[in-house]
């Protein structure tokens, strides 16, 4: 964290950025929540570590509207969305400073929590194992164990857009899981299994909008569900149903966008497993189109807006598109 | 509000015999702002368009909904008819009461139940449209003909001769096509190139025809009237301007192993070739892939030959790109593989030829100069089998549904031109029927069977196989119901035919429509045979449906006097059904453009005011001159910013509500 301090203090002293993006300590030892640092008022609770899960892009569509240059830590996860970002001219590239920074995967609390620890006061990280301060006592954790889940399912990313980075950092040591397993266990199910399935998890949905506003793909300067001639804003909701459609409207709309981030699932006050839908599209376009990762570059065209004549013509009624 | 009017056709019995006309007339009635409802036995006619007329202005009607044919057949007419009554044209919605729903229902009240649907799902867009204004575009006068065989030559020949530019581009290394491959032509045998090459030579001499041979169509953009065509001229390794045509270098080649192309692989061509004597343009081509100068640096013995320093072992393949208003549709076709009729013994016997092998065998400038030499042992064969329909007219996968065509009639031509020049030849044709319509055709299969003799015998061949030199087929003949087998010479299949592989290809580039067997379709199979569905695409020959030379030839013709019809134009009224970009839910994502074929979405970066100061926000405009209203921007912003005029997101989802009420 020290050396990650020294290169914002050298890029606030030699005038390249006048802010900083990035993350600091919240009301609990163990909460991150994502903050500017500007120039003047300092790194006052700055904090880079096991806990800033936050995926800070898009904060950036403002903020590079704003005067003079923003630097912005970006973990490997992050610089995807970056890149997505740049391509859809949603920031402008010339006001960001993007400095990599390392990430040996995030810690979920909730999963602690989850184990029983309860009355939690702070988390300490030796080796691979997590030392919690209870108002119990000391309890202990493996670090796998308590490993958010969309970083388990991170194959291993690295910096894809970076004006510089700061590499090291302990090794992670963390066992990944096949992303697209729990994916296979849906597509195994029949039709009524997955529709009930799906029916009982958005069913939970509170529509607080935490998923789209944190969603780095979700980034229109007016949602089509706040625009009134869409004819589906501020509409009474007659049955649950209607919030099970702003789930899978809003999967179409970042389908092929999607970096599969994580962020909706993470947020998601209810553990509604919304990246599931994202994560079925990625599936479908890697054996539709070929393996694509959204925000591996900022030029190509995504698959679902590009056009080639080697293009698979799916048919959901007979081949399930396998040409 | 609306005051909208609601008139349900008949169209004789076509949707009355299905379709409670009185009960849909009815039941707008109960729409919201329909103030006016009626049925007429025929709504396009005269008096059907004066009931229109008449009730628009009688009843001040804002909006109005017919209840008939799909827009297809009669949008224009029923525009036109509001407009006279005063009304802009695009106040008018069509439910489609016939096509997709009288025509496939059997119950009347199934029928009428779905037609009072449609009504509503029109009636409730009809609320919502709005009056649009047409804009215009110029026409660029200069037409594209893809495919240089006699369809492309003859559409080429008559738009240059009514003074139009044409191009052709044209695969092969020259101009002819499959024509050019043929030894006669029925029903009157005269010999193909002696009417084929003058042709060829016109087009090449032509001022307004250009001809790019070994080129292909890399890229389409535009829409009618305004086409961008990126042609690919593939590199020749021989410089066109200073060849004389002389031959030393086809000569010299030390080469000559590959299989002749256009003697279809009988005999043998340098790496340097030119496909045949009377080629158009007359200048070899070298063969990549064959030639040991391209493929080690060594050799360059045609080279040294060339008097005229013709050969340029560094050509590049080139790009061109040219503007066209038109585009010809002419790839045609070829002969279907073979390879999945292993009974038929094609691959595996030599003396199993199709018929366009035949065709060179026979023809005086083939690999046998003429003489009908039986491939394996160069022996003159004394029977000959014909087997008929070989993958045409089947039903089982690897055949194609439909009927080829040309086979019978070519059949019987092989069949007299064999006896002519080999009067005690044997030879038995196998088919299943004889379709011989069309001007002396009949006459022509008649002199084959009863003049010369030919055994025509009704049945298919079950099994062809080499037995001590011989060529057996087991066949039936179903008419005295017994198993034959013939000990032949040589057996020749009518081998289907099938559109060209590169149509496929080009279809989607032109967004042209084609059916299942990737034969390109016509806007009406009946009424507009040789337009594509697709503005400013024309069809031409085999490229539409199997067919013969005169055929072949009146359709070129049709399709020219189609071409020519447009580029005399000089402006075209545009569709006003446009996209539209609501600068202020637009995020300038680049989406829209991403995924715009016409290339119609351009980005500018605008000043708006929010609170506390100004914003400047990257917008999408469109160009609503090259916009062509596909709608593909519409549904793929995100945002929902682009909207398409006359078929807004909101007029689709109130007709979407309506059906689902």
């Amino acid at each position: 964290m020290q050396e990650i301090i020294e290169k914002i203090n050298e890029l606030f002293e030699n005038g390249t950025v006048n802010r900083v993006l990035a993350w600091k300590t919240g009301e609990f030892d163990y909460e991150r929540t994502p903050a500017v640092f500007t120039k003047e008022d300092g790194l006052d609770g700055f904090s880079y570590d096991s806990f800033c899960a936050a995926n800070l892009a898009k904060y950036l569509i403002l903020e590079t509207k704003k005067e003079g240059k923003i630097a912005i830590l970006a973990k490997p996860c992050d610089t995807y969305n970056l890149n997505l970002l740049i391509k859809e001219h949603r920031i402008d590239r010339e006001k960001v400073f993007i400095l990599g920074v390392p990430c040996r995967c995030k810690i979920d609390v909730e999963k602690i929590r989850a184990k029983g620890i309860k009355g939690i006061k702070s988390i300490k990280e030796e080796g691979d194992t997590l030392i919690i301060d209870t108002i119990y006592g000391e309890k202990t954790c493996p670090r796998q164990e308590a490993i958010q889940d969309k970083c388990l399912a991170c194959q291993g990313r690295t910096h894809v857009v970076f004006d510089e980075k700061i590499e090291g950092g302990e090794p992670a040591n963390v066992e990944k899981i096949d992303r697209m397993a729990e994916v296979e266990k849906l597509e195994a199910m029949t039709p009524q299994e997955r529709f009930d399935f799906w029916r009982s998890e958005l069913s939970k949905c509170i529509r607080c909008n935490a998923c789209r506003n944190v969603c780095p793909a979700c980034t229109c300067t007016t949602c089509v569900f706040d625009n009134p001639a869409s004819g589906v804003s501020s509409k009474a909701n007659t049955d649950t149903f209607e919030e099970n459609m702003f789930h899978i409207i809003r999967a179409f709309h970042v389908a092929g966008r999607c970096t599969d981030c994580g962020e909706c699932s993470r947020v998601c006050p209810q553990h509604i497993p919304l990246h599931l839908l994202n994560r079925k599209f990625i599936k479908e376009i890697n054996e539709l189109y070929g393996t694509y990762q959204s925000g591996e570059d900022a030029q190509s065209k995504g698959p679902l807006t590009n056009f080639t004549q080697e293009d698979a013509e799916p048919s959901i009624v007979y081949t399930k598109g396998r040409v | 509000m609306q005051k909208i009017g609601v008139f349900v056709c008949w169209c004789g019995s076509n949707i009355a015999a299905t379709v409670d006309v009185k009960a849909v007339a009815e039941a707008a009635k109960q729409q919201p702002n329909v103030v006016y409802a009626t049925d007429y036995q025929y709504m396009c006619s005269e008096s059907g368009q004066t009931l229109i007329i008449d009730a628009i202005k009688e009843y001040g009607l804002t909006g109005v909904v017919i209840c008939s044919c799909s827009p297809r057949m009669h949008e224009t007419t029923f525009r036109k008819a509001v407009q006279k009554a005063g009304l802009n044209p695009y106040m008018l919605e069509i439910a489609n009461i016939r096509e997709q729903c009288s025509w496939i229902h059997k119950d009347i009240k199934e029928g009428t139940e779905k037609a009072i649907i449609l009504m509503t799902a029109a009636v409730a867009k009809v609320q919502l449209n709005k009056p649009l204004i047409a804009g215009e575009s110029a026409v660029t006068k200069r037409c594209l003909v893809i495919g240089g065989g006699i369809a492309g030559i003859q559409t080429a020949l008559d738009v240059a001769d009514a003074g139009f530019e044409v191009d052709i581009v044209e695969k092969k290394p020259t101009i002819g096509g499959k024509m050019a491959q043929l030894d006669k032509t029925f029903p009157t045998l005269d010999c193909a190139a002696c009417i084929l090459t003058p042709k060829m030579v016109d087009a090449a001499a032509h001022d307004k025809i250009t001809l790019y041979t070994y080129s292909e169509v890399e890229a389409v953009k535009g829409f009618v009237g305004n086409f961008t065509v990126t042609i690919r001229k593939k590199a020749r390794y021989v410089k066109e301007n200073l060849c004389t045509g002389c031959g030393i270098c086809t000569e010299k080649c030390p080469m000559k192993k590959q299989p002749n192309e256009f003697n279809m692989g009988l005999d043998k061509r340098g790496a340097i070739y030119i496909p045949f004597a009377q080629a158009v343009p007359k200048v070899p081509v070298i063969d990549p892939d064959a030639c040991i100068k391209l493929k080690t640096g060594k050799c360059g013995i045609c080279s040294k030959f060339c008097q005229v320093q013709a050969i340029d072992y560094t050509q590049k393949d080139e790009l061109i790109e040219k503007k066209y208003g038109a585009i010809v549709v002419a790839t045609g076709f070829n002969l279907i593989k073979l390879d999945k009729f292993g009974e038929l013994s094609y691959g595996l016997c030599p003396d199993v030829v199709t018929s366009l092998e035949y065709e060179r065998l026979m023809n005086a400038a083939g690999p046998t100069k003429g003489h009908l030499l039986r491939p394996s042992d160069g022996k003159e064969p004394k029977t000959i089998v014909f087997v008929q329909c070989v993958g045409s007219r089947g039903n089982s996968c690897k055949e194609k549904s439909y009927c080829s065509k040309v086979c019978c009639m070519y059949t019987a031509k092989h069949a007299m031109l064999t006896k002519d020049h080999y009067p005690d030849t044997d030879i038995y044709v196998f088919y299943i029927d004889v379709r011989t319509p069309g001007k002396n055709f009949d006459e022509f299969y008649r002199r084959a069977v009863e003049q010369y003799g030919v055994n025509y015998i009704k049945g298919q061949v079950g099994k062809v196989y080499e037995e001590n030199g011989k060529v057996m087929v087991q066949g039936s003949d179903l008419l005295s119901n017994e198993q034959v087998l013939i000990p032949a010479d040589m057996v020749v299949l009518a081998t289907a035919i099938e559109p060209d592989e590169s149509a496929r290809k080009l279809g989607t580039m032109l967004t042209a429509s084609m059916d299942t067997n990737d034969f390109f379709t016509e806007a009406h199979a009946k009424l507009r045979p040789v337009e594509s569905p697709t503005a400013g695409i024309f069809l031409s020959g085999m490229a539409q449906g199997p067919k013969d030379i005169p055929e072949t030839v009146s359709q070129a013709g049709a399709a020219a006097a189609k071409v020519i019809g447009l580029l005399a134009k000089d402006k075209l009224l545009g569709n006003p059904c446009v996209a539209h970009s609501d600068e202020m839910l637009c995020n300038g994502c680049s989406t829209c453009a991403n995924v715009c074929p016409y290339g119609a979405i351009e980005y500018q970066n605008k000043e708006f005011r929010i609170p506390g100061g100004v914003e400047t926000r990257r917008i999408a405009v469109v160009n609503e001159a090259v916009c062509q209203g596909c709608g593909a921007c519409t549904v793929t912003c995100p945002s929902g910013a682009m909207d398409l005029k006359g078929f807004t997101n909101r007029q689709i989802m109130a007709e979407v509500d309506a059906i689902c009420k």
